[in-house]
C-alpha cells in the first residue's frame, strides 16, 4: 500500500494503522489546547502530572478553537517584534583545525567569558600540560574533551553582533563524533568553516577522507546555504598572502561544485590562538600589508537570517533528554517549523504518545512561546523518559508527522569503496536519529543534473551517481516529505564512519 | 535449542527432548533427523464428527502425535520441518499405521528416538543447545548509550545482550548528568559481560567503539574489578583486545572482523576468512563492474563464458529443499568447480552474510 498520505489523508485522522501506544486521533479530530487556559501552569513543571490526557477529552473540545485564534505571524511580531534577529551557527572543520579555540578567544574577546575564568582555564590547562587549549576550554567543558584536547559533542554558547544574537554551535571535528557534528549542523542556518592554513594541515583536512570536505558536503546537504571560511593559524606561515590565496582558490572550487553559491561564501584570514582579526582591526604588519577586508566578527555579522517557517504545522526534533526538578523531565532540541506554547500537547513520535507542555525555555530562560527556528528546551509530562528518545520528533496532536518504516529517497552518492547494491545496509542520519537501514531497492539511476531517469533497477550505484531508493529501518521513525518538510524531509546515509550519500525523501511507504 | 531431557542406554539407544528457539534451531533439526526415527510432537488433526442429528461437523484439534519418519521436508520461509511417516503410537484420532504429517516449528517441543545416537549426532545437540560453547570469541561493541555484547562461533554471531540507554548530552555549565549517565550505561554494559562471557571458553574479548568509549569502558571495567576484587576479570585482562569501530550497530561488528590486528588474533577462524572473501567481491564490483556478477542469473551468464575465479554463495541456498533449484546451485558449483574456479561457501547466519543475502 502506497499512499502520500500526507495529501490523501485527512488532517487529524491518523495515517497508519500499525498503532501499539497512543491515542486514536481520529476520534478527536482536530482538538487543541486553549494556550491562555494554561499559561499560569508553573514553568518549573511542578503540576499535578497528567498521565492519560486522553480522559478529559470534553474539556479539550472546549477550547478546540483556541490556538486557530493565535495568528502566528501576529503572534511573532508581538513576540519578537523588537528583538534581535537570532541566528544559529555550526562550526566545522577538520579535526584540530582550530574550532574551539578561534570561537573560546572570540568569546573572550566579546567579554562573554571574564578574565577570572580565562586566567583559571590557563592555570588548569596549565597543569595539565595543555595551556595551547585554554582558550578551547570555553567550549570543551567535560574532563574527557579537556583531557584529550578533543572537542567530543557539540558545544554551543550565545553572544551578541552588531546587529544579530548569534549561538555557535562548536562541532566536533574529529571523524568518529561526525554524528554528534551532523545532530548539530541540523539546528543551524549558517557555517564557519575553520581550515588550518598550516602546510601539510589544509592538505590532510582537504584530501579524500579529511573532515574539511566530508563537513562541508554534509552541511550542504543539511540545506545550509552560507557559509563563511577562517583561514586559520595564519600566524604559523607568517601570514602570507600566497598561502590564504591559495589555500582560498582550491576552497571556492571545491565549494562551488559542492552546492554553495559564490556569493554565499565568504573568506577571512585569521588566527584563533593570538586573536589576530577577531574582533579588534588587526595589528599584524604582514597582515596588514594585503588585508584590510572585515574582521571575523563582521564577516559573522552579515550572514542573512533565513525566513522562519512558522506557519507550518508544529514540529520539534529532540536532540537531547535530561531530567528537570520534581517529577518531569526536558527535551531539547529544534523548532522547526510552527510555534508551540506553554500548556499545550503534543504527539510524541514514533511512540505516538501524548504529552503536556509544562514549560519552554531558551538558553534556561523560561517563554511563553517558541517559534521555528529556535533552540529550545521543552518540559513534558504525562509521558514517561522511556518513551521518549534522541531523535523523536514532537508534532502538533492535530496536524501530525509522519511514521513509516519504510521511504523512498532521491540520494546523491558520494565517494563509496564498495558501490551500493540492493540490500545494503546502512546507517541513517535523519535530524538527530540514527538508526541502522538498508537500501531495499534501487529504483532508478538518475541524470545527475536534469533527473531523468536513465536506467531503471540499477545492479548497483557507484561514485558521484545520482538515484531513486528505497529505505527501509528497522523500526518506524518519524519523517515527512521533503516537498512539505523541508527540515524533516533530508536524509543522510553513512557506512563504516564515511557519509556515501544524501538524500531527499520523496515519497512515503505505508 | 533447548534441551528437556536426555535418556540413552548404554548402546546408544534412547529418546531426546528438546525445544527449537532459533531459526537455526530447525536446520540442525533437519540434519539430526533421519528416516527410521521416530518423533513426537504435536500437531493439528482434522477431525470429522456426525451430531445425534446427523449432520457433520469438521473441528481442528491439536493432538500429539509419533511417527516413524520416511520423509523429512525444510521450509526455510516458514523455518518448519514437515514429518511424514506412519503413526506408531496409539491415539485418540489417528489410526495405528495410519500415515500423517507433523510440522516441527520454532518454540514447540519435540521428542527425537534414534536406535543409535551417534557421536555426530550428539555433537550436534550440543551444539545447537549451547552454540556459545563453540564461541571462543566475544566481542563488545559500542557507542555513547548502546552496546551489543556478542558472541562469535564458527557458524554464526550470537547477540547476547543489548544496552540502549539514553545518556544526557554534554550541556552548557551541566556536565554532570551527562557524566552520571555514562557511568551507569558502563555498569549495564559491565553486567552483561560478566552474565554472557564465560572466560573459561572464550580466548579472546574483543571491545570496539568509535572515539574513547572503549578506553573509558575498559578503564572502568579494570577500576570495579579491582575494586570488588573481581578475580575472574584480572585473571583475563590479557584477553582483551581494544579495538577501533565506526558505530556501535551490531553490523560494524564486520569491520572490526577486518582490522588486520583482529584477523591476526583469529586467523583460523571462519567469519574473518569469510569476510575478507566477500570484501574482495564488492571491491571487484566497483572496480570493475564487467566482472562481478550476483544473482543467479547473472552467475549463470558468468558460467557460460568460463570466467569465474571465485563463487560465494550463501550455504542457506542448499538448505532448501526445492530439489529443482538445488539441483541448479549444486550445478553451478560443480561447474564453477570444474573450471577451475573457486568456490566459497559461508553462512547466511553470519554477520558477514547478510549482506549478500
Ligand atoms: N599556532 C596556532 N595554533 C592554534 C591556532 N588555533 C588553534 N591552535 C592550536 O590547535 C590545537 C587544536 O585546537 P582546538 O581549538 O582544540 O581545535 P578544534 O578544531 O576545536 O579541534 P576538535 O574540536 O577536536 O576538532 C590547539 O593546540 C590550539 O592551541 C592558531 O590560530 N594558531
Ligand atoms: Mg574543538
Amino acid at each position: 500500500m502506497t499512499t502520500n498520505a500526507r495529501i490523501a489523508v485527512p488532517q487529524g485522522v491518523k495515517p497508519t494503522t500499525n498503532v501499539t501506544k497512543g491515542f486514536d486521533l481520529s476520534q478527536k479530530e482536530g482538538y487543541r489546547l486553549n494556550v491562555a487556559s494554561r499559561s499560569e501552569s508553573p514553568a518549573s513543571g511542578r503540576g499535578t502530572p497528567v498521565n492519560v490526557p486522553s480522559a478529559d477529552s470534553g474539556d479539550d473540545l472546549k477550547f478546540s478553537k483556541g490556538k486557530e485564534k493565535l495568528d502566528p505571524v501576529v503572534l511573532y511580531r508581538k513576540e519578537r517584534g523588537d528583538v534581535r534577529e537570532h541566528l544559529y551557527m555550526v562550526v566545522i572543520g577538520h579535526v584540530d583545525a582550530g574550532k574551539s579555540t578561534l570561537m573560546g578567544h572570540l568569546l573572550y574577546a566579546l567579554g562573554q567569558v571574564n578574565q577570572k575564568t580565562m586566567h583559571k582555564y590557563e592555570q588548569e590547562s596549565r597543569k595539565l600540560g595543555k595551556q595551547s587549549f585554554m582558550y578551547a576550554w570555553v567550549l570543551d567543558e567535560t574532563g574527557e574533551e579537556r583531557n584529550r584536547g578533543i572537542t567530543m559533542d557539540v558545544g554551543s554558547f550565545q553572544f551578541e553582533t552588531k546587529h544579530k544574537t548569534i549561538t555557535l554551535l562548536d562541532a566536533p571535528g574529529h571523524k568518529d563524533f561526525i554524528p554528534n557534528m551532523i545532530s548539530g549542523a541540523g539546528h543551524a542556518d549558517v557555517a564557519l568553516l575553520v581550515v588550518d592554513a598550516t602546510r601539510g594541515e589544509f592538505e590532510t583536512g582537504f584530501d579524500y577522507g579529511g573532515q574539511t570536505r566530508e563537513h562541508a558536503l554534509l552541511v550542504r546537504s543539511l540545506g545550509i546555504a552560507q557559509l563563511a571560511v577562517a583561514i586559520n593559524k595564519l600566524d604559523t606561515v607568517s601570514w602570507s598572502q600566497q598561502r590564504f590565496d591559495e589555500i582560498k582558490v582550491k576552497l571556492r572550487t571545491f565549494l562551488r561544485q559542492a552546492g554553495f553559491r559564490e556569493n554565499d561564501v565568504a573568506f577571512v584570514p585569521c588566527s584563533g590562538l593570538t586573536g589576530q582579526n577577531l574582533v579588534q582591526e588587526p595589528t599584524e604588519k604582514e597582515l596588514l600589508s594585503w588585508y584590510n577586508g572585515p574582521s571575523l566578527i563582521e564577516v559573522l555579522d552579515n550572514f542573512k537570517c533565513p525566513e522562519r517557517p512558522i506557519t507550518k504545522p508544529f514540529r520539534f526534533s529532540v536532540n537531547d533528554l535530561f531530567k528537570g526538578t520534581g517529577s518531569s523531565f526536558c527535551v531539547s532540541g529544534r523548532v522547526e517549523t510552527g510555534f508551540l506554547s506553554v500548556g499545550e500537547r503534543v504527539l510524541v513520535c514514533p511512540s505516538r504518545e501524548l504529552a503536556v507542555v509544562k514549560g519552554v525555555a531558551i538558553e534556561e530562560s523560561p517563554k511563553q512561546f517558541i517559534f521555528a527556528g529556535d533552540q529550545a528546551s521543552v518540559t513534558l509530562s504525562g509521558i514517561e523518559m522511556q518513551n521518549v528518545a534522541v531523535g523523536f520528533i514532537l508534532s502538533d496532536p492535530g496536524n501530525p508527522v509522519q511514521i513509516s518504516s519504510k521511504f523512498q529517497a532521491k540520494i546523491v552518492v558520494f565517494n563509496v569503496t564498495v558501490p551500493i547494491t540492493k540490500g545494503f545496509s546502512v546507517i541513517l542520519h535523519h535530524q538527530s536519529l540514527v538508526e541502522p537501514a538498508v537500501v531495499s531497492k534501487l529504483i532508478a539511476q538518475l541524470h545527475k543534473n536534469t533527473g531523468e531517469v536513465i536506467k531503471k533497477h540499477p545492479r548497483f550505484l557507484s561514485n558521484n551517481t545520482s538515484a531513486m531508493v528505497e529505505i527501509q529501518t528497522t523500526r518506524p521513525i518519524a519523517l515527512e516529505l521533503y516537498c512539505d518538510c523541508k527540515e524533516l524531509g533530508r536524509i543522510m546515509l553513512r557506512v563504516s564512519g564515511v557519509t556515501i550519500a544524501a538524500g531527499l525523501i520523496m515519497k512515503i511507504i505505508l | 535449542m533447548k534441551l528437556i531431557y536426555k535418556e540413552l542406554d548404554k548402546d546408544g539407544e534412547g529418546t531426546i527432548c528438546v525445544i527449537p528457539e532459533e531459526p537455526e534451531d530447525m536446520w540442525h533439526a533437519y540434519n539430526l533427523i533421519s528416516e527410521g526415527d521416530s518423533v513426537r510432537g504435536s500437531t493439528i488433526r482434522k477431525v470429522q464428527s456426525e451430531s445425534s442429528t446427523g449432520s457433520s461437523t469438521s473441528n481442528r484439534v491439536r493432538t500429539t502425535l509419533t511417527i516413524s519418519v520416511e520423509n523429512i521436508e525444510y521450509d526455510t520461509q516458514g523455518c518448519m520441518l514437515r514429518l511424514k511417516g506412519r503413526n506408531i503410537v496409539e491415539n485418540q484420532y489417528v489410526k495405528m499405521g495410519a500415515y500423517h504429517t507433523l510440522d516441527l516449528e520454532l518454540n514447540r517441543k519435540f521428542t527425537l528416538r534414534k536406535h543409535e545416537w551417534d557421536s555426530v549426532s550428539l555433537d550436534r545437540i550440543e551444539t545447537a543447545c549451547d552454540p556459545a560453547k563453540n564461541a571462543d570469541v566475544a566481542a563488545i561493541i559500542m557507542q555513547e548509550g548502546l552496546a551489543h555484547v556478542c558472541l562469535i562461533t564458527p557458524s554464526m554471531t550470537l547477540i547476547r545482550a543489548k544496552i540502549d540507554v539514553s545518556i544526557p548530552r554534554k550541556r552548557k555549565n551541566f556536565p554532570q548528568q551527562h557524566d552520571k549517565g555514562l557511568v551507569k550505561f558502563y555498569d549495564n554494559v559491565l553486567q552483561a559481560l560478566l552474565r554472557h562471557i564465560n572466560f573459561d571458553v572464550v580466548k579472546c574479548v574483543l571491545i570496539a567503539s568509535p572515539g574513547f568509549v572503549r578506553d573509558q569502558f575498559f578503564e572502568y571495567l579494570f577500576q570495579t574489578a579491582i575494586k570488588t576484587d573481581n578475580k575472574v576479570l584480572l585473571e583475563n585482562k590479557g584477553k582483551f583486545m581494544l579495538v577501533h569501530s565506526s558505530s556501535g550497530f551490531k553490523h560494524s561488528l564486520r569491520e572490526v572482523l577486518q582490522d588486520s590486528a583482529v584477523i591476526a588474533k583469529m586467523a583460523d577462524t571462519k567469519a574473518a576468512g569469510e569476510v575478507k572473501a566477500l570484501e574482495k567481491f564488492y571491491s571487484t564490483l566497483q572496480m570493475e563492474p564487467d566482472k562481478a556478477f550476483y544473482g543467479k542469473k547473472h552467475i549463470e551468464r558468468a558460467i557460460e563464458s568460463m570466467a569465474i575465479e571465485t563463487l560465494m554463495i550463501s550455504d542457506s541456498l542448499f538448505r532448501c529443499r526445492n530439489f529443482a533449484l538445488r539441483k541448479e546451485y549444486v550445478q553451478i558449483v560443480d561447474a564453477v568447480k570444474e573450471m577451475g574456479g573457486e568456490v566459497k561457501i559461508f553462512s547466511s547466519m553470519h554477520i558477514s552474510g547478510e549482506r549478500k543475502s
